[in-house]
């Protein structure tokens, strides 16, 4: 009977979980948190950039809880750091300290310090290598100790810290539109809430943890007729960036560990008014997250841009930006449609029956 | 669970959430922005409650969570076990026994007293949502106490249904100044939130706002002098187990005879009224 | 007219820009409203003038001529750089309505003035019904009782002639010109003392104009309505206005009774508008 059928839900959740956790081993197969942080670069770039939580390895065996489903990955991480005090703020860090493994610029051909291509998919033809399905342990020893043991001649190391900018190329010139340099501390959105007008620290908070298929859609959708900052790639660097931690205000600091990290600034040309002259000059449109992710960098840039120069356009309008494209509030929302709905459904219900029984009286 | 906190979160952040409350009581149906954590549960799952319920849970707490009026749905009994799990504390399907309540979409059929807390989840706290979409206007229409737009809403279903046609969550004016929306409680229960013996507070998660309803306070469902607020009516219906017909009723079909037939929708409530006329039977 | 006048402005300035050392200076010479350095825009520039009881004040100037930033000034559209504003019907007009809190100006847009866009997207609610586009002026003046609002709208329709029938008609479905008259009956919903009309005719066919100047004329008349009627078009403001004042680049050039403006025109600018006229 009805009465019988409402309870019971505890039951078919637990076995609902055991199922869950049976779908995960039932090819008898196993993966070790080492293998997936050791193989699986691009997915622990793209989760821990969008859960803001820097660490390999918790992303990695949030990789394999998951059965490599991001969205959740991402979830059990952001809610792993709930659970965490925040004892430190890092000092303010600049991205020349970089150790550079990839650097390059779309605006000049050849910038000071030379362009570091690293290792991307870009120059990749994508096509499925079927060798990589018959791959043994042995074939990938082997490849490494092959590629280790090529010399490396002497003349042909490159400087790869204390690169300049590309940008200080253009400042020297007077091309960049300048603002008076803000090392204020930044507003902190996991302990205060935003509120509108959102300041730029928000905003790039918000932007380096969106999620990257939103971040990169805006951007596109930005790029390609709706909106109007359309950049010129000054500078792509991933490297690794020291961070370091000061215990009070006049104290030491503290070096704590480096982060692999994706910078990116966009020239985007802007009308400035020079002494009473209209004059062009380039804006910045700047990009940063956690891993390798070029393409979302690149997009948060454009966005980043769009958002300093509001307008009646979604992509310029703050509101629409840095509310919808976080992950755990997207997929949430989304999936909270899954939930019972009945006692609202039966208001709704009641309802229109009435109004279906009453009609409109007074026409 | 024994690597997390008590109550999951972190102290500061619990501190952070209960400064929110107190503010929330402070200034009845504000809502106070705050930072909001990520749960283990989804967001729009219950988030905004369960941080109020982790923030305010003590160690001999006692804690009840319903959804949609029962106590076995789903949502009930992940956030029941999640607490639970990082508190140790004793739950319970019996309204009378708990302090702290947590709910989505009800409040129960049993009376509130002044030594509990009910806790809502709150899916869209802006009653102004959807007629201006930007959360920097919305802000300002409540500072100048400008609610033109929810009367508008109203007198346009007025006009064309010859009634409010607002199912749950049907906006209401706190204390005379603040308009808010109740969560989705079907209107049934907008009554019992006006002078509740109970503190109720709200908790948005996704969208980052606590607000409450301090014991005592006064809360008008918004209607006009000629077109009064209703609630929603099951005339004619009784529940099929219990009789009872002054109770909000969940509309159920039998699989065999494809008959509609209802039920209480508080199924804790109905429990214990059965059980309590059982007794009365076996006397 | 000896009365106190309804609503006084005093040097009301509207900018848009910072302005500079250049376009600050007494004697600037700016490109019409525009300086020349810094870009500024001087849309309305020490604006003074007085509207009495039951008349209709008549502004004529081309476009930039900042007329209709003016109207946005009165109606709290825009906010006024600087400058005084007094209504009777408002604290005695003792009080500058530019500096008031958003509360007090709603409450002023609201209950003492109404106003009538070009555009009447802006001053509509296109999905919902016209009857509640008429009422929403008296919600929000705090009226709470359905079928006075009802009535009242309802009356609003028969005068700005829409039937009664096409009430729940939202305004989409609409044509210009009922549009423009259920922007009236809207202006007009919560009695307010005063209305504004910017440019209510431009864009409608000339048989439609007509109609909407002829109940203009009516309402003024019937309701002693006083009224500031904003238009490029010299012939609107002939058939409307009482007294008129002409607009060049932000600033009142020529002011005074209409006919005398007419026949005699003073102003370089306003003897060009008004032989093309003839």
């Amino acid at each position: 009977m009805g009465y019988v059928a409402v309870t019971g839900g505890q039951e078919a959740i637990e076995a609902s979980l055991q199922h869950l956790t049976y779908e995960r081993i039932k090819e008898g197969k196993f993966i070790d948190v080492e293998s997936i942080k050791a193989t699986m670069r691009g997915f622990l770039d793209q989760v821990m950039s969008e859960s803001s939580l820097y660490s390999e390895r918790l992303a990695a065996l949030a990789m394999k809880q998951s059965e490599g489903n991001v969205e959740e990955a991402v979830f059990l991480l952001r809610a792993h750091r709930s659970t965490l005090p925040r004892l430190y703020y890092s000092t303010v860090t600049d991205a020349r300290d970089m150790f550079v493994i990839r650097r390059i610029s779309a605006s000049f051909k050849d910038i000071p310090g030379g362009q570091i291509l690293g290792a991307s998919h870009d120059y990749l033809h994508r096509l499925l290598d079927f060798s990589l399905v018959e791959e043994t342990e042995q074939d990938v020893l082997r490849k490494k100790a092959e590629f280790e043991a090529i010399e490396v001649p002497e003349e042909s190391s490159l400087p790869l810290e204390k690169l300049p900018k590309v940008m200080d190329y253009l400042r020297k010139e007077g091309l960049i539109n300048e603002f008076p340099l803000n090392d204020e501390e930044p507003d902190d959105i996991t302990k205060e809430s935003l509120t509108f007008p959102s300041s730029r620290s928000e905003r790039l908070q918000i932007l380096t943890r969106g999620q990257t298929g939103t971040v990169t859609s805006l951007g596109y959708a930005g790029l390609r007729g709706y909106g109007s900052s359309h950049p010129n790639v000054g500078e792509v660097r991933v490297g690794y960036q020291p961070i370091h931690i000061a215990l009070d205000e006049e104290g030491e600091e503290y070096y704590i560990g480096s982060i692999k990290l994706t910078e990116v600034e966009s020239f985007i040309p802007a009308n400035v008014s020079e002494d009473g002259k209209e004059v062009l000059e380039f804006d910045i449109g700047y990009g940063a997250c956690f891993g390798q992710n070029e393409t979302k960098a690149i997009a948060m840039s454009i966005l980043d841009h769009a958002l300093e120069n509001p307008e009646k356009i979604p992509i310029h309008d703050e509101e629409f930006v840095l509310l919808h494209v976080d992950t755990v509030e997207s997929t949430g929302f989304i999936s909270h449609l899954k939930l019972p709905h009945y006692v609202t459904f039966q208001s709704k219900l009641e309802q229109i029956r009435k109004i279906k029984r009453e009609g409109v009286t007074n026409e | 669970m024994s690597k997390f906190p008590f109550a999951f979160l972190d102290e500061q952040s619990k501190k952070e959430i209960r400064r929110a409350v107190l503010k929330g009581v402070a200034i009845p149906g504000y809502q106070v922005p705050f930072a909001s954590r990520e749960m283990p549960i989804g967001r729009g799952w219950g988030t905004g409650g369960l941080q109020i319920t982790l923030a305010l849970v003590g160690q001999r707490d006692v804690l009840k969570v319903i959804d949609q009026g029962s106590d076995e749905s789903v949502n009930a009994v992940n956030i029941k076990k999640l607490v639970q799990g990082t508190t140790g504390i004793e739950t319970t399907i019996h309204t009378k026994e708990a302090t702290l309540i947590q709910s989505r979409h009800r409040i129960p059929e049993v009376p509130l007293r002044s030594d509990q807390i009910m806790i809502l989840q709150v899916p869209e706290p802006e009653p102004l949502r959807s007629v201006e979409r930007s959360e920097f206007k919305t802000k300002q229409l409540h500072a100048e106490r400008e609610y033109s737009g929810a009367w508008l809403l109203l007198f346009e279903q007025i006009m064309r249904y010859n009634q409010t046609s607002q199912g749950a969550d049907y906006p209401v004016l706190v204390h005379d100044r603040y308009v808010m929306n109740p969560s989705p409680i079907p209107r049934f229960d907008n009554p019992k939130i006006h002078n509740s013996d109970a503190l109720i507070l709200f908790g948005a998660g996704r969208e980052k706002k606590i607000y409450a309803v301090p014991p005592y306070t006064k809360v008008e469902s918004l209607a006009f002098d000629d077109y009064p607020f209703e609630i929603e009516k099951f005339e004619g219906k009784a529940c099929k187990v219990t009789g009872l017909t002054d109770v909000f009723l969940d509309e159920l079909t039998d699989e065999q005879t494809g008959e509609t037939y209802y039920l209480c929708n508080d199924t804790s409530f109905m429990q214990e009224y059965l059980e309590k006329r059982g007794t009365v039977h076996v006397r | 007219m000896f009365d106190k006048p309804i609503l006084q402005i005093k040097n009301l300035s509207k900018q848009y820009g910072e302005g500079c050392s250049y376009c600050q200076h007494e004697n600037a010479k700016l490109e019409r409203n525009f300086c020349p350095v810094c870009k500024t825009v001087y849309a309305c520039k020490n604006i003074s003038l007085d509207l009495h009881r039951g008349e209709i004040l008549g502004i004529v100037g081309e476009s930039g001529s900042g007329k209709s930033t003016l109207m946005k000034c009165l109606y709290f559209d825009e906010e006024t750089t600087t400058g005084e504003g007094f209504l009777t019907d408002y604290f005695n007009g003792n009080e500058n309505i530019f500096t008031q809190s958003g509360q007090q100006k709603r409450f002023i847009r609201n209950s003492l003035l109404g106003m009538v866009y070009q555009n009447p997207m802006l001053g509509l609610k296109m999905d919902f019904s016209s009857i509640s586009n008429i009422a929403e002026k008296q919600i929000a003046a705090g009226n709470r009782n359905v079928k006075q609002m009802v009535d009242r709208s309802n009356a609003l329709l028969d005068k700005v002639n829409i039937s009664i029938k096409r009430s729940k008609e939202p305004p989409k479905n609409f044509s210009g010109g009922m549009q423009q008259r259920v922007q009236i009956a809207k202006a007009l919903s919560s009695n307010p003392p005063i209305l504004l009309l910017d440019e209510v005719t431009t864009g409608l066919d000339l048989s439609v104009q007509a109609a909407v100047l002829d109940l203009i004329k009516t309402i003024q008349r019937v309701m002693q309505i006083s009224m500031i009627v904003v238009s490029h078009d010299l012939a609107v403001i002939r058939m409307l206005a009482d007294r008129t004042v002409v607009m060049l680049n932000g600033q009142i050039i020529e002011e005074g009774l209409t006919d005398q403006i007419l026949e005699d025109p003073q102003h370089a600018y306003t003897q060009q508008l008004v032989y093309s006229l003839l």
